[in-house]
């Protein structure tokens, strides 16, 4: 199940964050920079994923993350979410994003917050974006400096 | 009012929406928290506003800054005031903001149940899905109660896209509200085989996080999911499926060995490394969970390293990195298929990434053997020298320590290296692991005794250099080590080759600023050093030397006496005294090396670190009782008061007083036996106290290996661990070689008791053994019963059995004005779980078992019931004559003719539990229809009517209206199949009029018939919608229309068709809006209403449920009652106000009406003259 999408930008900002478990603002803001500071840490050539540790939920969570340009788009997700699966989500999220807006940047999530957060809200709960949002997601679309490193699945019919 | 409005309007233009407030915050970059706040000013001012756009403006901007940190719940009533809205625009705004900040302790979230429940079942599948969409985020446990009815109906949506939400959304619905999960896990279950793949996977991921909890209760879904696994090309769907099944293997070995084949199958053909992977894993959980008795298991477990093997190999981090992880699954059940990948593993601890040196560092802990142990720590050991950052090279600190400690030092061969490892460790600088070496280095020292010389050896050296460590580190933890050396030194002073040198090293100045504990420690093993110094001098007859000691002791002990450290002063104190009482008997010339030594007779044992918690209480000793009757609250009191100096005296009185006896150090013998006990640090002694002395010269009696001769045992300076190595080697070489030349059989006392080497290892024997092996327990030590599950886990709800089938007690509880829909034929009456079940529009997923089950039931309940004594069903045939005549008001009238009475009597006799049912259930669900919400029972009624029938199928049909859009009108069909005979190939067609239209889907020509989307077995009904549009709502429509179908049964397929007459009334055009009594004065008073009224004779039920009848029917909502005169109000999609007046006279009743429009008036009194002619 995923926990928590966060996006922020480069300098932490926090751009779209969906909690799926009720933390009071002040620790959405504090787990906000916490994986701020871890995920800045790390370079783009090492692997995705990070122990969440203390962070939310403990050991059974893993945060996911993927860097595009100037965004982060970090994952909370627990056990029973298949690692790869997650960054093709991921993968997917960005593209439905892009679809959504025409060549995604951050200002437009800052700008239309009141849809990205809802692109974002069907991914609630039992992760099931990836189900829902498949057929009606093109696959050849072509965004920029997206490197894609993860082998995509095969098919999403 | 209209000069406000439009004031209000320019006001609008100034308003800041979200992306000026977006700008605003970038461009006030030094007082942002100043400028939003002045933002939050002007939102509360907005929010004040009538207008919901500009209300939802400011809802949004709040988001916006609740994702920034700030608390919105204070506008928590706005957010719901603009998730009413009737534009979706802002619906969705006001959902969205919901879903950011109500949580379950928002008090106005219990506002929102009818709300959500009017999305949910909107005609727009966009008004329903942001609701699905909020909803999940903000489910409480009443709004699950009273909700889930309504999402399970969704369930069965047409619209796949509302289908998977309600799917999904029904998981939380499961968490919030357990009793749920049965009634609603059949329909979960068929979503499994929902055509739409998206449904489908939703049911799988709700299912699979079901099952990951509570496993057992989904062991009956496997066949379904092994049919699922082997057909669906969804991967998604298959990583799901794999995943769950790896939770359930441990619980039925059957289905591992049958899993095992399609999934090395699946792992030979995908392409998809994520697929892939979870193959592997669920392999390895299969084999792990399997008894070895598998023929080709380690052909499956070869493959599966293999495949990992390329995973790490792979140049993406992210594989490498899961590849590690999977391997370290493996690792726990076949380290031997893991450790000839070393090479592998060893390399990636040179990666550049830290999680996966970390992963790799976890494999290792597995990987070692008593061959590669030296080896494999060598690698690391360069490892902390290289690392930079502290947090990684104290991993590894730990790592090396748990490597070599584990499962008792079993891959240890060489305990002289593991110290020299251990001293070298404490080198590092920074770590915060001091404590660990610590422990590390006592627990050698004690349990190895053979190498407690060397120990000894490298611990004084260690004393010696002690400025090294504590000045560089006395902030972090490595100062702790001097704990362990002092301690070790103090205690195996025997083995000290210059004890005079130790004993200086830690009288040294320098040690005072030493954290408190370690002087503690120091000043206690500085009298057990002086103890043996004494004795040897004694023996050697030095009594000059020994008088040395003596003075040097009481020279430097004073400045521990000056400590601030309380613990440091008292022992420094205490013993300062003893010394000097030593003194003066020395300079008397008696010898005093044996009573100081006295002191620290006897040998400690370790003992199981649980050992104390499971000492059995000895039969007839009650911890509870009183020892001594307990003393008088006066008494001490009394007594208070002098203790205040309590503690200075008897430190005086001991210094005045430095002749002490034998009892005095018997007493201070005893007291350092207590704090021994006391002190976490100490090893706790045995609980058998006589052995401690009885062993106190019996040193002969341990088993001590012969140690090599050839290796130096003491090593001038800081040991080098590699000398270690090659020595070992060498010592390895020689054993060999010594074992070829004898082949005689092994000694079999040097192997370790507690676990058999591996083959491999065999060959190596150890060059110390652990002594304790098992440390020391109890006799009849207690069997520990630890229950790990936690009482407040969310998911130990969930464990339901979901096999039983279900009772009527469980269905969900459901809305009433809902279920109101008449029971579908008379000998189905009054059965509450039948009741309830017809309520709900009958789904397809209603299985005949089901059905005979609820038709027995039923059965026995008019069993019970024609029971009853005759000379009340008399009494109450008379008396509740009138009441009985509504009842038959609904489609079974046609059936009430000879059977008239017996019948009548019967179902008034079932009718008493069902209005008694009613009763509980509406104050559990409070109603929005205000003419409810009284006492009185009220008949149900049914919106419901009949369409058509024939011998094949029955339809009936009700209109429902929306206000969102004001030209259009949903018709839901129910179908039920009265025949033996399977229906498919349902269409629907109607001969358009002008004003009304049918909605064909894109492409058809008017005179094609809608398809119904699904097809009716034998005894099933389903309920259909089809959307018209109209155009003008003031007069009352009817269309002619065809149901055509084919009914196939065992004789053969024919083809029917069914004539119906669609009446489009104009109450259904109208929508229950409620109304205030001052805004329904001032509509009237407005005086653009026109009027007509209309009078029916002859009505006699009570006043409460003819208003019951004209809100259910009609769609209105009471404004205000007085008596028996009552003020309604409804609204039409197209905006038309109807105000009713309605009085009720000793046999009639009135209805004036005034409505914008006055053809509707018109058409409208007439239907409700209908209505009430019924009455």
């Amino acid at each position: 199940m995923i926990q928590a999408i966060l996006v922020f930008n480069n300098h932490g900002k926090p751009r779209l964050v969906r909690f799926y478990q009720r933390f009071p603002e002040e620790i959405q803001q504090q787990i906000v920079r916490e994986t701020f500071h871890l995920v800045l840490k790390r370079d783009d050539n090492i692997c995705n994923f990070l122990e969440g540790g203390s962070l939310i939920g403990g050991a059974d969570y893993k945060l996911i993350y993927r860097h595009y340009a100037t965004l982060y788009f970090v994952f909370c997700v627990d056990s029973s979410e298949s690692e790869l699966g997650i960054l093709d989500l991921i993968q997917v999220f960005v593209e439905t994003l892009d679809k959504c807006f025409e060549n995604v940047c951050e200002l437009d999530l800052i700008f239309h917050m009141d849809k990205g957060g809802l692109s974002a809200a069907p991914a609630r709960a039992v992760s099931a974006v990836k189900n829902m949002n498949l057929p009606e997601i093109p696959r050849n679309i072509n965004i920029g400096d997206l490197n894609i490193k993860v082998p995509n699945l095969s098919q999403f019919v | 009012m209209a000069l406000k409005m439009v004031k209000g309007s320019i006001d609008r233009m100034f308003d800041k929406n979200l992306q000026d407030l977006v700008r605003g915050i970038r461009n006030h970059k030094e007082d942002e928290a100043k400028y939003i706040s002045q933002c939050i000013d002007e939102i509360k001012q907005e929010l004040k506003q009538d207008n919901i756009a500009v209300k939802a403006n400011a809802v949004c901007k709040l988001t916006y800054l609740q994702m920034l940190g700030y608390d919105i719940s204070w506008a928590a009533f706005n957010i719901i005031e603009v998730m009413s809205a009737s534009k979706f625009t802002f619906k969705r705004v006001g959902y969205l903001a919901a879903s950011q900040c109500f949580h379950e302790g928002t008090d106005v979230i219990m506002l929102t149940t009818n709300q959500i429940r009017k999305d949910l079942s909107s005609p727009s599948q966009y008004d329903t899905g942001v609701a699905l969409t909020g909803l999940s985020c903000f489910v409480t446990p009443d709004l699950a109660r009273d909700l889930a009815n309504d999402i399970m109906t969704l369930m069965s949506h047409t619209k796949p896209y509302i289908r998977k939400k309600a799917v999904l959304i029904m998981y939380k619905v499961f968490l919030k509200y357990p009793e749920s999960l049965r009634p609603a896990f059949p329909r979960l279950k068929e979503k499994l085989e929902d055509p739409d793949p998206g449904v489908q996977s939703a049911a799988v991921n709700v299912i699979c996080e079901l099952a990951r909890r509570n496993p057992k209760n989904y062991l009956s879904l496997a066949p379904l999911f092994f049919k699922l696994m082997t057909s669906s090309t969804n991967n998604w769907v298959l990583i799901k499926i794999i995943k769950l099944f790896g939770a359930l293997t441990p619980l039925e070995p059957r289905l591992g060995k049958k899993l095992i084949e399609p999934l090395t199958n699946l792992i030979h053909s995908t392409s998809a490394m994520s697929l892939l992977y979870e193959c592997v894993n669920t392999v390895i959980a299969v084999l792990i969970s399997l008894s070895s008795g598998m023929p080709n298991h380690s052909a499956s477990i070869q493959l599966c390293v293999q495949k990992l093997r390329i995973l790490i190999e792979d140049s993406d981090q992210n594989l490498k990195y899961l590849g590690l992880l999977a391997m370290s699954k493996i690792l726990k059940t076949h380290p031997k298929s893991v450790q000839s990948h070393k090479d592998l593993i060893l390399q990636c601890l040179d990666d550049k990434d830290e999680s996966i040196r970390l992963r790799a560092l976890d494999l290792l802990y597995g990987m070692v053997s008593k061959k590669n142990l030296m080896e494999i720590v060598k690698k690391l050991m360069t490892h902390v020298d290289k690392a930079e950052g502290t947090t990684y090279r104290d991993e590894l600190l730990t790592k090396i320590i748990d490597i070599c400690s584990q499962s008792n030092y079993q891959h240890i061969t060489n305990f002289e290296w593991y110290i020299s490892i251990l001293v070298e460790l404490t080198r590092l600088e920074g770590t915060r692991h001091g404590h660990l070496i610590a422990a590390q280095m006592l627990d050698v020292a004690i349990r190895v005794k053979a190498i407690r010389k060397f120990a000894v050896s490298q611990m004084s050296a260690l004393l010696d250099s002690a400025h090294l460590v504590a000045s560089s580190t006395q902030r972090n933890g490595i100062c702790e080590v001097l704990y362990a050396a002092a301690w070790i030194c103090g205690e195996f002073s025997e083995h000290l080759q210059g004890p005079q040198q130790t004993l200086e090293a830690m009288l040294r100045p320098k040690v005072t600023t030493l954290p408190g504990h370690i002087q503690a420690v120091y000043v206690q093993n500085v009298v057990k050093l002086y103890a043996s110094i004494l004795q040897q001098k004694e023996q050697a007859a030095d009594t000059e030397a020994a008088q040395e000691v003596t003075q040097l002791l009481v020279e430097r002990l004073p400045q521990f006496v000056q400590s601030a450290d309380l613990e440091v002063q008292e022992r420094a104190s205490c013993i300062l005294q003893l010394v000097k009482h030593v003194q003066k008997l020395q300079a008397k010339g008696v010898p005093v090396a044996e009573e100081v030594s006295a002191l620290f007779a006897g040998e400690l044992n370790p003992v199981a670190p649980k050992a104390q918690k499971k000492v059995p209480v000895p039969e007839g000793l009650d911890l509870d009782a009183w020892i001594n009757e307990p003393p008088s609250d006066s008494e001490s009191e009394d007594e208070k008061p002098k203790a205040i100096f309590h503690e200075e005296e008897p430190r005086h009185a001991r210094r005045r007083q430095p002749e002490e006896d034998e009892e005095e150090l018997a007493r201070r013998r005893e007291a350092r036996k207590q704090e021994q006990a006391n002190n976490p640090f100490y090893i706790k002694s045995s609980p058998s106290p006589q052995k401690r002395y009885q062993d106190a010269p019996g040193v002969e009696h341990i088993p001590v290996v012969q140690i090599d001769l050839s290796v130096p045992l003491k090593v001038p300076g800081l040991p080098m661990s590699d000398q270690y190595v090659k020595l070992e080697e060498q010592r390895r070489h020689r054993q060999r070689l010594e074992k070829d030349k004898k082949r005689k059989k092994k000694e079999k006392g040097k192997r370790r008791h507690s676990s058999l080497p591996t083959e491999s290892d065999e060959d190596i024997a150890p060059a110390q053994r652990v002594d304790i092996v098992t440390e020391e327990m109890p006799e009849n030590a207690l069997p520990s019963d630890e229950d790990d599950k936690d009482p407040n886990d969310p998911y130990r709800a969930l464990d339901i059995d979901l096999d039983k089938p279900l009772a009527d007690s469980e269905k969900l509880p459901i809305q009433k004005h809902r279920n109101a829909e008449t029971v579908k034929s008379p000998e189905k009456e009054g059965t509450p779980g039948v009741e309830k079940k017809s309520k709900k529009p009958k789904k397809k997923e209603k299985k005949p078992k089901e059905r005979e089950r609820e038709k027995k039931d039923k059965k026995e309940e008019l069993a019970v019931s024609t029971v009853a004594p005759a000379k009340d069903e008399v009494e109450e045939l008379k008396r509740e004559e009138p009441e009985d005549e509504e009842d038959n008001m609904d489609r079974d009238q046609e059936k009430k003719s000879s059977r008239h009475k017996k019948k009548k009597h019967r179902k008034e006799k079932e009718e008493r539990p069902r209005d008694k049912k009613k009763a509980k259930k509406k104050q559990a669900a409070p109603l929005e229809n205000g003419a409810t919400e009284e006492e009185e029972p009220i008949p149900p009624m049914s919106s419901y009517c009949l369409l058509a029938e024939n011998s094949y199928v029955k339809v009936t049909y009700d209109i429902q209206a929306s206000l969102q859009k004001d030209s259009q009108v949903t018709v839901s069909v129910i179908l039920e199949n009265k025949s033996n005979s399977f229906l498919k190939n349902m269409e629907l067609n109607v001969l358009d009029s002008l004003n009304t239209k049918m909605a064909r889907p894109e492409g058809s020509s008017v005179h094609d018939g809608v398809p119904v989307p699904f097809q009716l077995p034998p005894g099933v009904s389903n309920e259909a919608q089809f959307v018209f549009t109209i155009q003008s709502i003031v007069m009352a429509q009817k269309l002619k229309g065809t149901l055509s179908f084919i009914a196939k049964d065992d004789d053969g397929a024919t083809h029917e068709k069914l004539d119906f007459r669609l009446h489009f009334s104009c109450s259904s055009y109208l929508i229950t809006t409620p109304c205030y009594s001052d805004a329904f004065a001032k509509l009237l008073e407005s005086g653009d209403l026109s009027m007509n009224s209309i009078k029916v004779d002859g009505i006699s039920i009570s006043f409460q449920n003819l208003l019951a009848k004209i809100c259910f029917h009609h769609h209105f909502s009471v404004v205000e009652r007085v008596d028996s005169c009552a003020s309604m109000y409804s609204r039409s999609i197209q905006g038309h106000h109807v105000c009713l007046l309605v009085k009720k006279g000793e046999n009639s009743v009135s209805v004036d009406g005034k409505c914008s429009d006055a053809t509707l008036l018109s058409s409208l009194l007439e239907e409700m003259k209908t209505t009430l002619a019924q009455c």
